[in-house]
């Protein structure tokens, strides 16, 4: 997978972002302040625009160069909590020209690391990281199974879209959620919610384009 | 939605635009998002960035000048601002004594303010944060991201700020402003929800005889729902709360906020009915603030404020203010 393949992914998850801006913003009013899909879609726009304007010969180029514009365009909190998990991506990537499946799934890792130090969230608060984490899980078990990139990212992103589904039920310890206390019951968290797109991109991608 | 603007993508800067048109005691940079005082910064004083999403309107942009803030970074509507807008800011107003960050505590505001100050010390200026969190309707707990900033924002803004004016140590200007915070405590109410311009519809829906309890200021529900009773039973309610957290005592000071779309005739029945309710307690309100000072775009509805003073915050609040939102005794 190489710096293409990445920027690849980045343009899908941000068609997808922009087709489901109204739906991520819905789950937003039902338990926050009503704005991720459109924050979100606005920072996946100017990625596109950077990774127009700024060379990105390498893998980890990509996702820190999109980190760094989330970082600085967002705001809110996803804006820096997917800039950071971008930015962790790109930097265990380093400067190889070519990801391979564990060097991918290291990234991943890397990625909630750096989420979970800086909302300092654990699974099962109702966040983006219960998400995130059953992914990682799952890419590092098709890769311990032999399995190819395409099933590897499909069962990561089948794994990342239970993970969504499964914070319906949670109650938010973590984010402006935590402030409805039990009425966060029964509402998907937006941030697992987009976290799942995204994961979903990779998947897309990897079919069209994985070797 | 009916709102007058031009396009909701535009919003915030064509606000931008009219504040600088408006004021020019005020430098606004629109491109960046960042407005100052006009002029160099003072050396030798502390300078106070604030910043928050946009929709609050006065706050931060109308406490800017004298004897209160530097600078306010407004993000998007109901967002947080980013680090490069607090850092450009924050290097703006160094006049060689450190800079002060007024942070509501918020998830996002937090996270971008903690990544603007790490990035303005790699550049050598110091930054001491103080997070307000007065909103008594949430709990504080594990089990939350802990209370919202609400109300008690203004206080700390001016209060710091007369400090800071006065030539005051970073240390001593963070101390103040966390001792104004946790004397404060605060509670909302809505009536109507609010639109966010890039959403375009409302944030959640009230049934005509509905009101919203313990609201934050960015149309997020609240501790609960209810029926619209008269405006004695609400204050009853929000002061109820206030006085179960922080005993009403001794000198205080009062801001009944509207939250947008309140008329002022009705700010000042609620004002007499909080004016009753913490007299009937034993507390004397010696200075208060009636008016839209931190609101939630267009909604109804109000928050009530409660600060117990000492003598050194009295006169502190007392301290010549000219901002275009708050402006006295010079």
């Amino acid at each position: 997978m190489d710096a293409e393949f990445f920027r690849a992914w980045l343009t899908e998850a941000g068609t997808v972002i922009e087709a489901q801006r109204d739906h991520l913003t819905q789950l937003d009013a039902a338990i926050g302040d009503a704005d991720h899909g459109i924050n979100l879609a606005r920072g996946f726009s100017a990625i596109a625009t950077a990774l127009d304007q700024t060379a990105t010969p390498t893998p980890g180029s990509v996702l820190i160069l999109a980190g760094s514009t989330l970082i600085s365009k967002v705001g809110g909190a996803s804006g820096p909590l997917y800039g950071m998990a971008l930015r962790q991506a790109g930097k265990s990537l380093g400067d190889t020209a070519e990801a391979d499946l564990i060097a991918l799934a290291a990234s991943l890792e890397a990625a909630l690391a750096g989420v979970q130090k800086l909302g300092a969230a654990r699974e099962g608060e109702k966040t983006m990281v219960d998400a995130l984490a059953p992914a990682v899980g799952a890419l590092q078990q098709a890769i311990s199974d032999g399995a190819d990139a395409t099933v590897a990212l499909a069962a990561a992103a089948g794994a990342v879209a239970e993970g969504a589904l499964a914070t319906i039920s949670m109650q938010a310890l973590k984010g402006r959620a935590s402030y409805l206390g039990p009425r966060s019951v029964g509402h998907e968290d937006p941030g697992a919610a987009s976290t799942a797109i995204i994961m979903g991109a990779l998947r897309d991608v990897a079919r069209q384009l994985a070797p | 939605m009916k709102k007058l603007i031009n396009a909701p993508e535009s919003v915030v800067t064509d606000a931008l635009a009219g504040i600088a048109a408006a004021h020019p005691s005020l430098a606004v940079d629109i491109e960046n998002k960042v407005i100052t005082r006009a002029g160099e910064p003072t050396q030798g004083k502390v300078g106070l960035v604030s910043g928050g999403g946009s929709g609050h309107e006065p706050l931060h942009g109308g406490f800017v000048g004298y004897g209160m803030l530097d600078a306010a970074c407004p993000g998007e509507v109901f967002t947080s601002p980013v680090p490069d807008q607090m850092l450009a800011a924050t290097r703006a107003v160094n006049g060689g004594a450190g800079v002060l960050h007024i942070v509501k505590n918020y998830t996002g505001d937090v996270l971008n303010f903690q990544m603007a100050a790490e990035l303005a010390e790699d550049d050598g200026i110091e930054v001491v944060p103080v997070v307000v969190n007065d909103d008594v309707a949430v709990q504080d707990s594990l089990y939350t991201a802990g209370r919202r900033g609400v109300g008690a924002t203004v206080f700390v803004e001016k209060i710091a700020g007369a400090l800071a004016e006065r030539g005051a140590s970073l240390s001593d200007v963070a101390a103040v402003a966390n001792e104004v915070n946790e004397r404060s405590r605060s509670f909302g109410v809505a009536l109507t929800s609010c639109t966010v311009p890039a959403a375009g519809k409302p944030t959640f829906e009230l049934g005509e005889s509905e009101i919203e309890l313990g609201i934050g200021i960015h149309g997020e529900p609240g501790r609960h729902r209810g029926p619209l009773v008269p405006a004695s039973e609400i204050t009853a309610v929000a002061l109820d709360a206030i006085h179960a957290d922080l005993p009403l005592t001794g000198d205080v000071l009062v801001m009944v906020n509207g939250m947008g779309g309140t008329p002022l005739v009705e700010l000042y029945v609620v004002y007499n009915e909080v004016h009753k309710y913490i007299t009937g307690k034993g507390a004397r309100i010696t200075r208060n603030l009636v008016g839209n000072y931190i609101t939630s775009l267009e909604m109804q509805g109000f928050s009530v404020t409660v600060c117990q003073l000492t003598d050194t915050l009295a006169r502190l609040w007392d301290a010549p203010v000219d901002t275009p939102a708050l402006r006295w005794g010079r």
